[in-house]
C-alpha cells in the first residue's frame, strides 16, 4: 500500500471532480468517524440480519421460491429503501453532519462487504498459513517448507507455471491472427465466425470439460469402437489409440487445450475491437510502399495494439493461475496434473489440512501481487491524464 | 503525400473494390480457408456433444457421434429421452437452485456498487482515493484466499449450505469489478448534467436515481451480464459454500458429480451439459453486445 499517500496528496492539492466541496465534508473528529463507520455499518447489518434470519426460518427446499421471492425483494426493494431511510435519517442531522456523513452512507456498505469477503479473509488465511492443519498451533513457516520441498506441491506449482506461460500464450497468438483474418471477411462471415470462436465464453469451465470428454476418450482393444474423436481419427490412420489425460506429462497440454478452447473467444473480441482502431491510413500507407501482409501484420498492426495484447494478456494469465475446475472434473489431479488452485482446494476441503491450504492460497496471491501493484500504478496515471 | 501517389492509391483502392465484394475470388481462398478450419476446430467438440445429447443411450456408448450422420434422417436415430432423464435424474431441482442462487448474486452486488460507485464519482469525503486504490487492488486477489476464513465463519455460525451465504459471497467476489466499472462510467459522465441537477435543488439522492442510475443503464448491464454468467458458470463458490447436497446442489456441481460417475453415466453427460449452458447462452446471444462491451471494460481488471 505504500503507492497510496501520493494519491491522497494529490488529491488534496487539487480535488478534481467536486471542486466545490461541501462544507463539513472533511471533517475529522473522532466523533465524526465514529458516526461515519456506523453509517456505513447500519445497512449490510440489516440486510444480512435479514437474510439469515429468512434462512432460519426455512425447514426445506419447499420454501426456496419464497426464499428467492423474498431475497428479490429485500435485494432490490429493500436495499434502496434501506439506502433512502438512512439518506433521510442523516439529512435530519444538525449543521455540517449531513454533509459529514452522507458519502459514508453511500460507500460504506460496499466496503463492509469488502471488508467481510476480501480483506479480512486475506490477513486470516496468512495467519492460518502459520498454523496446523486445524488452526490450534502456531507451526512457523512449516506449511510453507512442505509445500516448498514435497514432490507433490512442487509438481502443481511446476504445472502452474506451465499452464501460465503456455495458456494465455496461445491464445492471444490464435485471438490475435484470428481477428486480423476476420477482419477481411465480408461483414456478415465477420460476425458468424468470431461468434463460432466466442461462443465457448458463456459456458462454464465443467461444461468445458465434458466438452472434451468426447474428444480424449478412450476404449481399450476389444472393448467396442473408440467413441472420443482423436482416437477414432488415430484408429482411422491404423495407429494405436492413446489414453490421453494419463500421458505424463503430455497430460497437462491436453488440459490446457480447454481452457485455450475458452479464453481465445475473449481475446478474439477484445483484440478485433483494438485492430479496427488501427487507422486504415496507416495500413494502405505500408501497402503502398510493399510491404507485404505478413510485414502489415508484424509492423503495423501488432505494434498498433501492443498496449490491448498486455492488457488481454494479463487478464488470461489470472484467470489461468487460478485454474481449478478443469483439472479437479477431468483428472482430479492424478496423473501428475494438479495445479495450485486445485491442490489448495484438495488439502483444505478433502484433506482437511486448513494450513497447508492456506499456504497454497498465499501462494496464489503473492504471484498476483505485481499485477495487483501495477494496476494500482495505471489508475494512478490515468487519474493524472484525467 | 505527393499527389501522384494518391492518384495512384485511388487507382489501386478502385482495382481493389470489386475484389473486396466478390467473396468468393481465388486470391482471398487462403483467407477462407484458414478461417474455416479455425472455426471448424472450435465448433466440431460442441457439435459433437450436441448430437450425443440426442441419440439413443445406447449408440452414444457404442459409436461416436459422427457415425450419426450416416443415419442422420432415420428418425430411430434421434430420442428425447435422454433430456428428460436428466431432467429426472437431479438437473430440474439443480436448475432451480442455481437460477435462486444467481439472481440474488446479480442484483445485490449492482445496487451496493452503485450506490458506492456515485460516491467515488461524485462525492468528495476523506478517505476516497485510499478506499477506491483498495478496490482496484482487491480486483485481483484470488477468491481461493477467502475460502477458508468464511467457511470456517459460516460453519460456525450454522450457516453453510444457505443460499444468502452464497448471494452474499458472489456479491463480496463481485464488488470490486462492479465498483470500478460503474465508477469509471458514471465518472464520465458530463459534470454540466449533475450541476443543473443541484441547480434544481436535487440532492445526491435524488440525483443518483433520478439522473445517474437511468444514464448508466449501459453500464449496469454489461456488468450484469458479466456477472450473471460469472455467478451461473461458478462452480469452486457453490461447491465449497452450498455443498454437495443433493437437494441444494447448483447445475455445475451437479453436472461435475456426474462426470465423476465415469463410463456409467456417459450417456447422460452431453444432455446435461446442454442443460447447464441453456440459458447463459440465451443471455449470451440476446445480449452480445452488452457483454462485449461490459469484457471490454473489465479487461482493464488485468
Amino acid at each position: 500500500m505504500s503507492a497510496t499517500p501520493p494519491v491522497l496528496q494529490d488529491e488534496d492539492a487539487e480535488p478534481r471532480r467536486q471542486p466545490d466541496a461541501e462544507p463539513g465534508a472533511h471533517d475529522s473528529g473522532l466523533g465524526v468517524w465514529l458516526l461515519r463507520i456506523a453509517t456505513a455499518v447500519a445497512v449490510p447489518a440489516v440486510i444480512v440480519s435479514f437474510f439469515f434470519t429468512i434462512e432460519y426460518l426455512k425447514d426445506d427446499s419447499a420454501s426456496k421460491l419464497l426464499q428467492v421471492g423474498l431475497a428479490l425483494v429485500v435485494g432490490v426493494g429493500g436495499v434502496w429503501v434501506m439506502y433512502w431511510g438512512m439518506d433521510r435519517l442523516i439529512s435530519t442531522l444538525p449543521g455540517n453532519m449531513p454533509a459529514a456523513l452522507r458519502p459514508f452512507a453511500f460507500v460504506g456498505p460496499a466496503m463492509v462487504l469488502l471488508g467481510f469477503y476480501l480483506v479480512f479473509p486475506v490477513i486470516n488465511t496468512i495467519l492460518i498459513s502459520l498454523q496446523d492443519r486445524r488452526g490450534e498451533e502456531f507451526v512457523g513457516l512449516d506449511n510453507y517448507a512442505t509445500i516448498f520441498s514435497q514432490s507433490d506441491y512442487l509438481i502443481s506449482m511446476r504445472n502452474s507455471i506451465l499452464w501460465v506461460l503456455i495458456v494465455p500464450a496461445v491464445a492471444v497468438v490464435i485471438g490475435l491472427v484470428f481477428a486480423t483474418l476476420a477482419d477481411r471477411l465480408p461483414p456478415r462471415a465477420e460476425s458468424v465466425s468470431k461468434s463460432l470462436i466466442f461462443l465457448p465464453m458463456a459456458i462454464s469451465f465443467v461444461a468445458a470439460s465434458v466438452v472434451w470428454i468426447f474428444v480424449y476418450s478412450f476404449r481399450a482393444e476389444g472393448f467396442g469402437d473408440q467413441i472420443g474423436l482423436l482416437n477414432a481419427l488415430k484408429v482411422a490412420f491404423d495407429l494405436d489409440p492413446t489414453l490421453w489425460l494419463q500421458q505424463t506429462p503430455e497430460n497437462n497440454l491436453y488440459l490446457m487445450v480447454i481452457l485455450v478452447w475458452l479464453q481465445t473467444g475473449f481475446a478474439m473480441v477484445i483484440l478485433s475491437s483494438a485492430i479496427k482502431g488501427v487507422p486504415g491510413e496507416l495500413l494502405e500507407a505500408a501497402r503502398i510502399d510493399g510491404a507485404t501482409e505478413w510485414q502489415v501484420f508484424t509492423r503495423v498492426i501488432i505494434p498498433s495494439v501492443a498496449t490491448t495484447i498486455v492488457v488481454v494478456w494479463t487478464t488470461i494469465v489470472i484467470t489461468t493461475w487460478k485454474v481449478f475446475d478443469i483439472v479437479w472434473v477431468n483428472t482430479g489431479g492424478d496423473f501428475d496434473t494438479s495445479v495450485v488452485a486445485e491442490l489448495m482446494v484438495t488439502e483444505f476441503f478433502r484433506n482437511k489440512n486448513n494450513g497447508v491450504g492456506g499456504a497454497l492460497a498465499v501462494v496464489l496471491f503473492v504471484a498476483v501481487v505485481p499485477i495487483l501493484i501495477l494496476n494500482i500504478r495505471r489508475f494512478r496515471e490515468e487519474e493524472a491524464l484525467r | 503525400m505527393s499527389t501522384a501517389t494518391a492518384t495512384e492509391r485511388d487507382v489501386e483502392v478502385e482495382l481493389e473494390a470489386p475484389d473486396e465484394e466478390n467473396s468468393f475470388s481465388l486470391r482471398r481462398t487462403p483467407l477462407y480457408l484458414a478461417v474455416t478450419i479455425i472455426c471448424a476446430v472450435w465448433t466440431i467438440p460442441s457439435l459433437g456433444l450436441l448430437i450425443n445429447s440426442f441419440r439413443e443411450a445406447r449408440s452414444v456408448r457404442a459409436s461416436g457421434w459422427w457415425t450419426a450422420f450416416g443415419s442422420f434422417f432415420d428418425s430411430a436415430t434421434w430420442t428425447l429421452d435422454n433430456y428428460s432423464r436428466v431432467l429426472e435424474e437431479g438437473f430440474g431441482n439443480a436448475f432451480a437452485n442455481t437460477v435462486a442462487v444467481t439472481i440474488p448474486s446479480v442484483v445485490i452486488p449492482i445496487t451496493v456498487a452503485a450506490f458506492a460507485a456515485y460516491a467515488f464519482a461524485w462525492m468528495d469525503f476523506p478517505g476516497r482515493n485510499l478506499l477506491f486504490v483498495t478496490v482496484i487492488g482487491l480486483m485481483v486477489v484470488p477468491l481461493q484466499m477467502s475460502l477458508i476464513p468464511i467457511l470456517r465463519i459460516y460453519t460456525s455460525l450454522e450457516l453453510n449450505g444457505s443460499f444468502p451465504s452464497v448471494w452474499l459471497a458472489h456479491a463480496g467476489f463481485g464488488l470490486p469489478l462492479a465498483v470500478y466499472l460503474l465508477r469509471n462510467y458514471m465518472g464520465s459522465l458530463p459534470k454540466e448534467i449533475m450541476e443543473s441537477a443541484q441547480v434544481d435543488g436535487a440532492d445526491h439522492f435524488a440525483t443518483f436515481t433520478r439522473l445517474i442510475i437511468p444514464l448508466s443503464v449501459p453500464a449496469l448491464a454489461s456488468f450484469a451480464i458479466f456477472q450473471f454468467l460469472w455467478v451461473w458458470n461458478d462452480y469452486l463458490v457453490a461447491l465449497v459454500f452450498l455443498g454437495i447436497e443433493p437437494q441444494s446442489r447448483v447445475l455445475t456441481v451437479e453436472l461435475a458429480d456426474l462426470a465423476g460417475r465415469g463410463e456409467g453415466a456417459l450417456t447422460l453427460l452431453p444432455a446435461a451439459a446442454f442443460v447447464t449452458m441453456l440459458l447463459p447462452l440465451i443471455v449470451f446471444f440476446a445480449m452480445q453486445r452488452f457483454f462485449v462491451r461490459g469484457l471490454t471494460a473489465g479487461s482493464v481488471k488485468g
